[in-house]
């Protein structure tokens, strides 16, 4: 009886670990940003560069980054900057260190707006207000008329004008913000394993319902083949497949997904892994995070958002709304699940699944600051997380107001949740393949691991990894600078809003760049009064 | 739905399944693993207040 008993709790104990390894990863990206992007890049084609970019720098990427956060935890740092200093004891070291503080804590600023939205529109699927938008933009002849969600959404989130979202008008977009930041801060301030744990144990298995339910929907819908053939065929129409395969930005859109999605380059991984000990597996719990996030990008993601938009809105309007996942899942999706039978609880379902997968991504975003708050400059936590939650406050509130357009959010977007991914992880890279190096790696990867990371990843590391991530960014700078259109250096030199945006994130660049300052002195006393005590 | 779709479909589902499949086989079959395997969800930074 007993041992049926601790039987039954340790398999509760090893699902309840998979749910929150898988789940980890699991984000907005997931069931937004990829749908649209394989949609708008030759279908089916997408998936080459995605799996190719998966295979030599997301998963060897986020295996590094694992081994170079336990590195550091054991000599005694969680921060990005400690941990970085930790494997080259170079002066600039812990300064490189600013981009991993960086990214997690402006990318929170503009995610916890995006929350909010999704929040806001479940809220609408559960109250029938949604269905009440149908029912305006029902056209005499049938179908929908996009402009009525188009609008609506300007509405809700000020796209329409600055400081719209303030003046009364967009006063729900507030309170969605106002219930997702506390909620957020609430968690964090109460520490991982009392707030986080407790929430994603309820989240995760609801996200995977949602999800689930969803899927089995938009699967049973008759004719969903044609949906299901817009999404995966190599579209061949204009050009051969191998053809189609030459188009850079196909390559370039594959590899930031995937940066996006695994969360590498992000500073968030080295944080997390600082704090396991020297027998924790390290390789199976990369490799399960980032399968589970493939697994709802991938097998969730990509039968269910496209497929569904294609049945019943046609090719034109989805190829159109494919390259924005604003567009796409704000203005597109509501009208799918509008003309779909049981369409408001899968409207419901849908938006609270995101919903979820954004919560359970922002929770871990504030940690690699909160990391060096306490051991650079010796703050508690909840001094930490309050302070934090004034800079967040602060940049949050900036995109909110400056909400036209969304020029604010994407201004952020571009510079920290592109170019300084990019940046922060072929710096990953050449510090583990050439700092760290092979065998110190491979073997902080191999302790205490569960399955036997194959060797090549450790040479992939060193030479394929960094060239490949130099040419997609080069390629990457090289059409941004020669390309018109969307060129987000001109954007910055002549739209004061994204001018500001700029001048915000130096700001608060310059803020993390004194905090290190400040930490590395701490970190000289304290190792100078080691020195002198062995003496 | 082209053959092509359905290849390339078939494919990148059943990898990214077969992949998840494979590692929640091996946490269930080694019940000392579930105790080594870590999340972010999960990891105690001995920081609560």
């Amino acid at each position: 009886m007993a041992n049926a008993q601790q039987s039954k709790e340790s398999w509760g104990t090893r699902v309840g670990v998979i749910m929150a390894v898988t789940g980890s990863a699991v984000g907005l990206g997931n069931f937004l940003r990829f749908p649209g992007l394989a949609a708008q890049y030759e279908g089916g084609a997408f998936m080459i560069p995605y799996f190719v970019a998966l295979l030599v720098l997301g998963l060897p990427l986020a295996w590094a980054e694992w081994a170079m956060g336990r590195f550091g935890g054991r000599h005694g740092f969680n921060s990005a900057p400690g941990i970085y200093r930790s494997i080259w004891r170079n002066r600039l070291a812990p300064y490189c260190g600013v981009l991993g503080l960086l990214i997690p804590v402006v990318i929170y600023m503009y995610y916890v707006l995006i929350e909010s939205w999704c929040l806001g529109y479940a809220y609408y699927f559960l109250t029938g207000e949604m269905a009440q938008l149908g029912a305006q933009a029902t056209l005499p002849g049938g179908g929908l008329d996009k402009q009525v969600y188009v609008d609506f959404f300007n509405s809700f989130t000020g796209a329409d004008a600055n400081g719209v979202s303030t003046s009364g008008q967009g006063v729900s977009a507030l309170v969605f913000l106002a219930i997702c930041f506390a909620l957020n801060f609430a968690l964090i301030y109460r520490g991982l394993r009392r707030g986080i744990e407790k929430f994603c144990l309820i989240a995760m298995p609801a996200l995977i319902v949602c999800a689930v339910v969803v899927l089995v929907r938009v699967l049973t819908l008759p004719g969903i083949t044609s949906g299901l053939g817009f999404m995966w065929n190599p579209r061949t129409d204009n050009v051969g497949f191998v053809q189609s395969l030459l188009n850079a930005d196909m390559w370039l859109a594959a590899t930031g997904q995937i940066f996006f999605s695994l969360s590498v380059g992000f500073g968030i991984i080295v944080t997390y892994s600082s704090y396991l000990k020297k027998d924790d597996d390290i390789a199976l719990s990369s490799l399960t995070a980032s399968a589970g996030n493939e697994f709802c990008e991938v097998a969730l993601g990509g039968l269910i958002t496209i497929p569904a938009a294609f049945l019943f809105l046609g090719a034109v309007q989805v190829t159109a709304a494919s390259g924005s996942s604003f567009n796409l899942g704000f203005m597109t999706l509501p009208m799918v699940f509008e003309s779909m039978p049981m369409g408001r609880a899968m409207g419901f379902l849908f938006f609270f699944l995101l919903f979820l997968a954004a919560v359970t991504s922002s929770l871990s975003m504030l940690q690699p600051a909160i990391a060096l708050l306490e051991e650079g400059l010796g703050l508690n936590r909840r001094a930490s997380v309050a302070l934090l939650g004034f800079i967040t406050l602060m940049g949050t509130g900036f995109i909110f107001y400056f909400s036209k357009g969304t020029l604010a959010l994407a201004t952020f977007d571009f510079w920290v949740g592109t170019f300084f991914i990019f940046l922060l992880a072929l710096f990953q890279t050449i510090l583990f393949g050439w700092v760290l190096e092979i065998d110190r790696g491979m073997a902080e990867l191999d302790s205490g691991a569960q399955i036997r990371v194959p060797r090549v990843v450790g040479y992939m590391l060193k030479y394929v990894s960094p060239v490949y991530l130099s040419v997609i960014f080069v390629a990457w700078l090289y059409k941004q600078i020669t390309t018109k259109d969307g060129n987000m250096f001109h954007v910055v030199a002549t739209k004061p809003i994204a001018t500001m945006a700029v001048a915000f994130i130096g700001l608060v660049t310059l803020l993390f760049v004194f905090l290190i300052g400040q930490s590395v002195k701490r970190w000289e006393l304290v190792e100078q009064n080691q020195q002198e005590v062995q003496i | 739905m082209t053959a092509g779709g359905w290849v390339i479909m078939l494919l990148s589902v059943g990898g990214v399944t077969g992949l998840l499949a494979w590692c929640i086989n091996k946490v269930l079959r080694e019940p000392q693993t579930s105790q080594k395997l870590h999340s972010q969800t999960d990891i105690d930074t001995h920081d609560a207040d």
